[in-house]
């Protein structure tokens, strides 16, 4: 509770986060209209008491549609980044068990391809071979996102490995698989955390940017992105058709950058103790 | 440093290859034929196998291949399926637009991130300093395309400014193109401008606390001329390789900005490809784009290693 008031950032950063995320569930039982229902009489009516961020062209609610589009958003960026940690921690671990050799090589080459291809680049290659889906999106962020967790395992689990506990656990006759679950895994979730959180951010924006280009989910999912798409043509009519899908996005990136640097703070000992 | 360079040109061209072998199986090797999707369902066998020829269908996936990597390397990426013509030649025009347009955002980036940075890191733990920071958590966070729709409402439709999109070609004169592609150079830049910012602030307030400076100023130079004369020059290394990496995310980040102002770049080629299924297309955008990543990735490496010479020993 005192790192949440000590933290400048934590707790904005979890407000915001809690904000898009309870969205998002609600939606899942409850949204204040239907989205599937077209109301032509009352489209593009600007904000008020009755639909709080107005209605679209089609006149659907706007509220609603932010709030599945968070579930859209949330799900593909958090399946992506599950993904990158699944794929991305175990090939760090292997790779750090002994730096310079051939698994070592491998898996850092394989790394460095991955990483030269932007995920819009592998957006657009599975969406010329499959057609444009939520689920190619969600593939395209998650390969993007493999390197950046293996690089990140490898590179903290090689400075563990010369640890005395370490050596300890190999005179103790364990193996080196057992050894990357039990001790290394462990000491460096603190950082997967942070990193995580930083990568569920860009997923957002890359999500959206995906569905804004039409890469992304199909209608009817709802998506920030191609609510964006579909408001371009109107925005000198009904400003506010671009201007709360666009908010959602900027308040849930900044709410988990945000986030991510108070965990950095809270979850680093050695920040820690300098404030102190 | 020869010995370094060598190996890195190696490092170099294997990823090249592995990139290469990557992207013609995943767009080579999909289910569907492109000659019959071209030629419709009545197609006749002699025909579809005619037009196979002419696309240089045939073959096996490793002649092919080599075909395709052999003409990337002579500057022949194939002949369109729809448009039937050169490739090559429509990936130049539009290289005219996404190009500019990158480098003006780099251009920008660096403009906008170099004073920013120095000017926060100089004035550590002030208001200003904490404006600055403020504005690049929001310039990370925002999505450049929804600040370019913003911009076209401000700036296009209600002061008239400027154009809200489409692009006059070079012939129309050099400032003409140019104002054509400043709104979508500016959404491009901001988020790279922000994180520029704040590697240029840390990086700079890292360079601040080392013995050299405590020596500069020791040796009586004021905060200020310790700042300009010792710390920035040295803060400039990583600075330098994030603004390298940048070019290639801003070369890859046109793609959507250009959808937004109707520009006719790669961004909307590849689009257009992707819906006519003109998979050669698709496939030369992307091996370029990768290729450009690649290269300048090497390119940082090298400045890097120039620059720092306990770099060529560490690998």
């Amino acid at each position: 509770m005192s790192l949440l008031l000590h933290s400048r950032t934590l707790l904005p950063g979890l407000v915001l986060t809690l904000v898009f995320t309870g969205a998002a569930l609600i939606s899942l039982v409850w949204v204040p209209y239907d989205i599937t229902v077209l109301d032509i009489a009352s489209r593009m009516k600007p904000p008020s008491w009755v639909h709080p961020f107005g209605t679209d062209q089609f006149g659907r609610d706007i509220l609603s549609m932010i709030m599945e589009g968070a579930r859209t958003s949330i799900a593909v960026a958090l399946v992506a980044v599950g993904i990158g940690m699944v794929i991305g921690v175990p090939f760090g671990l292997a790779a750090a068990v002994r730096k310079g050799g051939l698994m070592d090589e491998v898996i850092m080459r394989g790394n460095d391809l991955v990483f030269a291809f932007p995920s819009l680049l592998i957006a657009v290659m599975i969406t010329a071979v499959f057609g444009a889906s939520a689920l190619n999106a969600i593939i395209a962020i998650g390969i993007f996102n493999i390197p950046v967790f293996a690089r990140l395992t490898r590179g903290a689990a090689l400075s563990l490995w010369s640890r005395d506990y370490i050596l300890a656990a190999r005179v103790a006759g364990k193996g080196q698989a057992r050894i990357s679950l039990e001790h290394i895994l462990p000491n460096v979730a603190n950082l997967l955390i942070v990193q995580g959180t930083i990568q569920f951010s860009l997923g957002i924006l890359a999500e959206a940017g995906l569905s804004y280009v039409g890469l992304g989910a199909q209608p009817p999912i709802a998506s920030w992105g191609r609510m964006l798409a579909d408001s371009q043509t109107m925005i000198s009519l009904a400003p506010h058709l671009a201007l709360f899908p666009g908010l959602a996005i900027l308040l849930t990136v900044l709410g988990l950058n945000l986030l991510g640097d108070g965990l950095r703070d809270a979850l680093d000992p050695k920040l820690r103790r300098a404030r102190v | 440093m020869l010995h370094y360079f060598l190996k890195r040109l190696i490092s170099l061209g294997l990823s090249l290859v592995a990139a290469s072998v990557v992207i013609f199986l995943a767009l080579e090797v999909v289910p569907g034929d492109p000659a019959s999707y071209m030629l419709g369902l009545n197609a006749q066998e002699d025909t579809l196998n005619a037009l196979r020829q002419e696309l240089g269908l045939n073959g096996t996936i490793l002649e092919r291949y080599v075909s395709w990597a052999g003409g990337l390397l002579t500057g022949d990426f194939g002949t369109s399926y729809t448009y039937r013509t050169p490739v090559a030649g429509m990936i130049g025009d539009r290289l005219w637009v996404s190009l500019p347009l990158a480098l003006y955002a780099l251009i920008l980036s660096t403009l906008i991130a170099f004073p920013a940075g120095i000017w926060a890191a100089a004035r550590r733990g002030t208001a200003a300093d904490a404006t600055v920071m403020g504005v690049t958590q929001l310039g990370v966070a925002i999505p450049n395309f929804w600040f370019a729709m913003l911009m076209v409402l401000v700036f296009a439709i209600n002061l008239r400014w400027f154009s809200a999109g489409g692009f006059p070609g070079w012939d129309a004169g050099f400032f003409v193109a140019m104002k054509a592609l400043t709104l979508p150079a500016i959404a491009l830049a901001l988020p790279q401008a922000s994180i520029l910012t704040r590697v240029m602030r840390s990086s700079l307030l890292d360079t601040l606390n080392e013995d050299f400076i405590r020596t500069a100023r020791a040796k009586g130079l004021t905060k200020g001329q310790a700042l300009w004369r010792h710390a920035v020059r040295n803060a400039l290394i990583p600075v330098l390789t994030i603004l390298g990496l940048q070019f290639s995310f801003l070369l890859a980040g046109a793609i959507i900005i250009e959808n937004v102002f109707f520009l006719p770049g790669l961004g909307r080629l590849v689009f257009q490809s992707i819906s006519a299924r003109d998979l050669i297309v698709v496939e030369s955008i992307v091996m370029l784009l990768v290729f450009a990543v690649i290269l300048v990735n090497f390119a940082v490496d090298m400045a890097y290693a120039w620059v720092d010479p306990r770099l060529r020993r560490r690998r």
